[in-house]
């Protein structure tokens, strides 16, 4: 194997001679990667050739942000969390509040599970939206696939997005072939993705080859979106106007099972285990990969003095509404779930519900000029009682 | 067009192999079995260059992938790595870019396949499987080397030197990027007189030394350019990067940039005779440095100094000035003058910059297939001709375009 034999060779440097120099970073992987780990894993690697090197060069390219902790480290396939679990469990931990080597996740899409969602005020609530991230069982991932998988991933998910009916009929667009009009209105409707700029992920290597075998697709309705290749293998989104999140909830369960139905058919379902729930490129992802939130007027309560107060106890968090490291306009917010791993789908976007309406029920307060003081809730839990987790993604 | 996916289609191709070769001998079929297999996992792989303008897209035939593409150096670098800069990189229709890099010394033997026809290309007809490259660093040859200080304001010589052993800047490990400083900083340490001077690491210097670097135009970031980044130079930067200068500032050697080493001679004025005195003195002195400590610099007669880009072979060397042309410059001639006198120009930023107030850097076009000295040699003699133009023009005389120099002397 070609990476391996690279690495072998690496294997006559000393742990010293290789081990990098962390001293100005702040990521997660920093924080946890000794000489001692950085020494047992060196001389491993996963059947598909991926090592701890190709797993913190993300982390080692990119020091961070004395305010904002990134993760630092990627996987490269399925097996690259069992392999390199010595450095990725402790950072699953620092990440996940406190997840542990030894629990379960559970994996909830039963959209009749969720309660209410369904009335939550238009008013504020402008938009829902709920995503998340899938991955093809027998692929390695986006840091460190070759082209042949990428078009293989491409094919197979142009085959079952196509079976598509209903609701969810639609049409896949691939970056290098769609034409200036296709490409005009993907953007107006704001579905385009672009090549990856953020060196957070360019250091990680998922850039490679662009365009080739990436694109996207959609439901005619436009309410239902698969983004194929981008940072993972796909990002599954379903969203509308309005504060209906009982009904996005509802296409995004379904939606979901029938696309994987069509993958088990061909044995390429998708990555998945007990423990970590969904394999995703970013150890932030695992569990659920779940991100659930809604664009909310709040421009009283977001200026209040208790408002991170608030969305922490709710397990909440807020971007602007251009998403992830953006600022909000005009008092608009993006509230989204902060967790991903040991809770589930339903659990997640519960907490959105629940917490999105409490919201705009103080807001309402707060415009009548009375106070939120007997409303602010108690510290939410869902799972492990630690310590709050401040970081963003 | 999607290709049929690899694992559905492993019937497809068992079929076929059946349908073409019904009799014979076992171990033909299988034989046959495993080339069309073999030739069909590498045509899934097989980049789309179809929107691609560069010297790896031009020469990369399927062919020549699948020939190459289950191939390793010794250290483990692969034909997908040595590419993957030009496949990110589809280029620009008028700059043709060279789309591939070595990761070590044997990334020319093992990909020559695809690097001779590139390196062919590139150089203007230089044959590396016939040819053989000259190396000549005797700067007493150089003659009419002092140029008329009104017009030139200032001279320079750069290259590049790889040190044998260890791989190149997209393939290194963080260990042998250190050993590359290691062992040149430890060398750089014994040179003395003129040439005497410290060492500053981009890890460790400090503000004041950093902004003294900044104003005297020594400082090299980490690069930007996608042609370098894709290609994995950046890796761990800052780490083992660094910059060396003699005191009086006319010697400067950038360390893990993007080669193992550049080496830059350089000083206000015309005295290009100097600076390339200078430029040799200290590169043979650098070059018995190193040797006494068991290294050498990655050469063989085929290639001359071998560097990460397949453009800086041989030579690796840009000899250039900084010259005032305005009025040369603006006469539709210039452009066919200099291609005749084998120069280049560029703006005074350095490569991808415009002209500022009609002062340009000139510089020789080639770096394979002649030696240092004829290479310097050629750069004097054009300038001078290119300056006597510019005086021709002042007295409202005329001027003729010189006749094309043979390129391979």
């Amino acid at each position: 194997m070609t990476k391996n034999c690279h690495n072998d060779y690496k294997m006559k440097f000393t742990t010293d001679e290789e081990f990098p120099d962390l001293s100005l970073h702040n990521n997660h992987m920093a924080k946890v990667l000794t000489k001692e780990i950085y020494e047992k894993l060196r001389s491993k690697s996963t059947p598909s050739g991926f090592t701890v090197d190709d797993v913190i060069q993300t982390g080692v390219d990119n020091p961070g942000h004395p305010f904002i902790m990134t993760v630092g480290c990627v996987a490269g396939d399925e097996e690259s969390y069992e392999v390199f679990k010595e450095l990725l469990d402790p950072v699953i931990s620092d990440r996940h509040g406190g997840y542990k080597p030894t629990d379960k996740h559970k994996t909830d899409l039963n959209f009749e599970n969720l309660k209410g969602g369904d009335d939550l005020d238009p008013n504020y609530v402008l938009s829902s939206r709920v995503r998340t991230g899938r991955s093809i069982k027998g692929f390695t991932l986006p840091p460190h696939n070759s082209r042949g998988e990428r078009r293989a991933i491409q094919n197979l998910s142009i085959e079952a997005l196509s079976s598509l009916e209903g609701e969810f009929k639609g049409k896949y667009y691939p970056l290098d072939g769609m034409t200036d009009a296709e490409q005009e209105q993907l953007i107006a409707d704001h579905f385009l993705f672009d090549k990856p700029v953020s060196p957070l992920l360019t250091c990680a290597g998922m850039a490679r080859d662009w365009p080739d075998a990436r694109g996207i697709w959609h439901n005619d309705n436009k309410t239902f979106l698969v983004w194929v290749n981008e940072e993972d293998h796909l990002r599954v989104i379903s969203m509308q106007k309005g504060g209906n999140m009982k009904e996005v909830f509802k296409r995004f369960c379904v939606g979901l099972q029938k696309i994987e139905e069509i993958f088990k058919k061909h044995n390429h379902g998708f990555m998945w285990n007990e423990h970590l729930g969904y394999i995703l490129t970013c150890p932030s992802n695992l569990g659920t990969g779940l991100r659930g939130g809604v664009h909310v007027k709040l421009p009283k309560l977001s200026t209040h003095a208790k408002f991170e107060e608030i969305l922490t106890r709710l397990r909440l968090q807020k971007r602007g509404t251009g998403g992830v490291d953006t600022a909000s306009v005009g008092g608009v917010f993006d509230i989204s779930n902060a967790d991903r791993l040991g809770s589930s789908e339903v659990e997640q976007v519960q907490l959105v519900v629940d917490g999105v309406k409490l919201m705009v029920e103080m807001e309402k307060k707060l415009e009548k000029g009375e106070s939120i003081d007997g409303m602010i809730p108690a510290q939410k839990f869902v799972c492990d009682p630690q310590e709050e987790d401040k970081s963003i993604c | 067009m999607p290709s049929p996916s690899l694992i559905e289609s492993k019937g497809f191709v068992l079929l076929t192999a059946f349908t073409f070769f019904p009799e014979g001998p076992n171990a033909y079929l299988k034989y046959h079995l495993f080339f069309i297999s073999h030739f069909y996992l590498c045509s899934s792989e097989y980049p789309d260059l179809r929107q691609h303008n560069n010297c790896m897209a031009s020469n990369l035939t399927p062919a020549i992938y699948a020939k190459l593409c289950d191939k390793t150096t010794p250290n483990g670098y692969t034909l997908d790595q040595a590419i993957q800069t030009g496949v990110d990189n589809p280029g620009h229709p008028f700059i043709k870019t060279v789309g591939m890099v070595a990761g070590d010394e044997e990334s020319y033997e093992v990909f020559a396949d695809l690097l001779d026809p590139i390196i062919k290309e590139r150089h203007n007809g230089y044959d590396p499987c016939v040819m053989k490259h000259p190396t000549d660093l005797d700067s007493s040859k150089i003659h009419s080397g002092q140029f008329d200080d009104r017009y030139v304001l200032s001279s320079r010589v750069r290259t590049g030197r790889s040190i044998r052993g260890l791989s190149l800047p997209p393939a290194c490990t963080r260990a042998e990027r250190r050993e590359v400083e290691r062992v040149v900083v430890d060398a750089l340490a014994g040179l003395k007189g003129d040439l005497t001077g410290r060492y500053y690491s981009l890890t460790q210097m400090t503000e004041k030394e950093q902004q003294q670097l900044i104003d005297d135009h020594f400082l090299f970031d980490k690069p930007v350019s996608p042609l370098l980044t894709c290609a994995g130079m950046a890796r761990d930067w800052p780490d083992a990067r660094g910059i060396w200068h003699n005191n009086e500032k006319t010697f400067l050697i950038w360390i893990n940039e993007e080669d193992h080493t550049r080496v830059i001679s350089m000083e206000k004025g015309g005295n290009m005779k100097r600076v390339f005195d200078r430029f040799c003195r200290g590169l043979k002195e650098v070059e018995r440095l190193i040797q006494e400590r068991g290294w050498e610099f990655m050469w063989n007669e085929r290639l001359g100094y071998i560097l990460t880009c397949p453009s800086n072979l041989g030579t690796g060397l840009r000899a250039g000035v900084h010259v005032k042309l305005p009025l040369l410059s603006k006469d539709p001639r210039f452009s066919k003058i200099l291609d005749n006198l084998r120069l280049q120009k560029r703006g005074t930023g350095g490569v991808d910059t415009a002209a500022v107030g009609g002062v340009f850097d000139i510089s020789n076009l080639d770096r394979l297939g002649q030696s240092e000295v004829q290479l310097v040699q050629t750069v004097v003699d054009g300038v001078n001709y290119l300056i006597e133009c510019e005086k021709r023009l002042e007295r409202g005389q005329d001027i003729k375009v010189p006749p094309p120099i043979k390129q391979f002397k």
